[in-house]
């Protein structure tokens, strides 16, 4: 009995001679390769930004060399959201819904200020960035920003995603909103977060 | 609601008018004033408080309560045939002893003119004023829009609510000068009453079923809103 070979047991041999080209690798590393490097864009485009957006995606920089050039009109086959341009409050809940809708795993690009602080509108209207909405990755800077300047962004995203790790579940955790509030992230820190650079706070022209 | 859609040509009221041109050295006061402003002194007397003629255009400042009554001449006379509503806007001046100012935008394509009319609200009354919907359609949502941002009731106007502001906002009127430029509310408190807004409610058909409209909208969809249905509730 304890001669024989257990039946489950699958012995693979290679042959070079027979000129399969394999590598070995870590399954991280295949992963996050394959991930990185065809990311579907889900455009979110309110402003000046989705201008530049059309550029970088457009032939002259061409984000087909990145794997997006297949712009994702659907969020749900999207899995990075690109938010180009100011979020007004009333749009708020639009792209909160078109997040939650993405699937794991996905990822959020904020490109310029206004997306990014709300940048010169520090007023009534306007989301002072959307990070107070949803989770974001990488935060382009720019007035609109240059379409280098969103490729870098995308290149800092594709090795923010070659370091990622399977063995790590809190990255691919779906953050609920506070159930009362229905906000991710306590009142407090959005006003901190909200609030400008130097105290324009009590600044209206009026004097009143 | 009969429709009634006749081509106008411009200037085809005054045809030994000379061609429209572009005015050179416009004198900031003072000018030639737009003929219906002598028109509307005579025919209203006192209604008319006083006309200024300010960079070659022509304003007319009523009293509030001929508002309606001085438009609809406007637009009914043969000799003035006011037959478009360019704009309902609103001014508030940073000098609080200033009044506020309701401004309507009125242009006759017959006659190739312009005319601007201004009435003027005090700001310890409530702010109401006539609705021009019944002689311009297209007043509609301008004094929507007027409504949301300065809080002015025009009344008559069929369905006055906020059109650019979300319905639950109730931090005010933003274009009023005692409006903080940044809202009343927190940022974290403005956030989250947005949020708890459903986005597919926004647009719904309860809208339609409502407005003046109903009665011509297709057959069937006119018998989906009678049976009670409605999107995104």
């Amino acid at each position: 009995m304890g001669l024989t070979a257990r039946s489950d047991t699958r012995i693979v041999t290679h042959d070079p001679e027979s000129h399969e080209s394999w590598l070995t690798t870590t399954l991280d590393t295949l992963v996050n390769w394959s991930r990185k490097n065809s990311l579907w864009p889900m455009p979110f485009g309110t402003a000046c930004c989705a201008i530049e957006f059309m550029a970088t995606a457009a032939s002259r920089f061409d984000l087909a060399r990145f794997g997006m050039e297949r712009m994702s009109f659907s969020p749900r086959q999207a899995d990075v959201l690109i938010c180009a341009g100011r979020v007004p409050f009333k749009l708020a809940p639009v792209i909160r819904m078109i997040w939650q809708q993405m699937p794991q795993p996905k990822w959020c690009i904020s490109m310029g200020a206004c997306a990014s602080s709300g940048g010169m509108f520090d007023n009534y209207a306007v989301v002072q960035g959307i990070d107070t909405i949803i989770p974001v990755d990488v935060y382009v800077p720019g007035c609109p920003p240059r379409p280098e300047g969103l490729i870098y962004g995308i290149r800092m995203l594709q090795e923010k995603i070659t370091n990622e790790r399977m063995a790590d579940k809190l990255i691919r955790d779906e953050m609920e909103p506070n159930s009362g509030s229905g906000l991710y992230i306590p009142a407090a820190a959005i006003d901190e977060l909200s609030e400008p650079f130097g105290n324009s706070v009590h600044q209206t022209r009026s004097g009143l | 609601m009969k429709s009634r859609f006749s081509a106008v040509i411009p200037g085809s009221a005054a045809p030994d008018a000379a061609a429209p041109v572009t005015q050179r050295n416009v004198p900031n006061r003072g000018g030639p004033a737009n003929p219906s402003a002598a028109d509307l002194q005579n025919r209203f007397g006192s209604a008319i408080k006083r006309v200024d003629v300010i960079w070659g255009e022509t304003i007319v400042y009523v009293d509030p309560a001929a508002v309606k009554e001085i438009i609809q001449w406007l637009h009914d006379d043969p000799a003035q045939r006011y037959d478009y509503l360019s704009d309902v806007t609103a001014v508030e001046y940073r000098d609080l002893e200033r009044l506020l100012e309701v401004v309507w935008h009125v242009r006759s394509l017959p006659y190739r003119r312009f005319l601007r009319i201004k009435a003027e609200l005090r700001k310890d009354r409530p702010l109401e004023v006539d609705s021009v919907w019944s002689i311009y359609k297209g007043a509609d949502w301008l004094e929507r829009e007027c409504y949301d941002m300065f809080g002015i009731k025009f009344k008559g106007h069929p369905d006055l609510r906020r059109i650019l502001m979300w319905e639950q906002y109730r931090e005010g009127y933003p274009l009023r000068k005692d409006f903080p430029l940044r809202g009343r509310f927190s940022r974290a408190e403005q956030l989250r009453q947005a949020l708890s807004a459903n986005p597919e409610a926004r647009y719904s058909m309860e809208e339609l079923s409502i407005a003046e409209a109903f009665e011509d909208l297709p057959e069937d969809m006119r018998n989906r809103l009678r049976g009670g249905e409605r999107t995104g509730e």
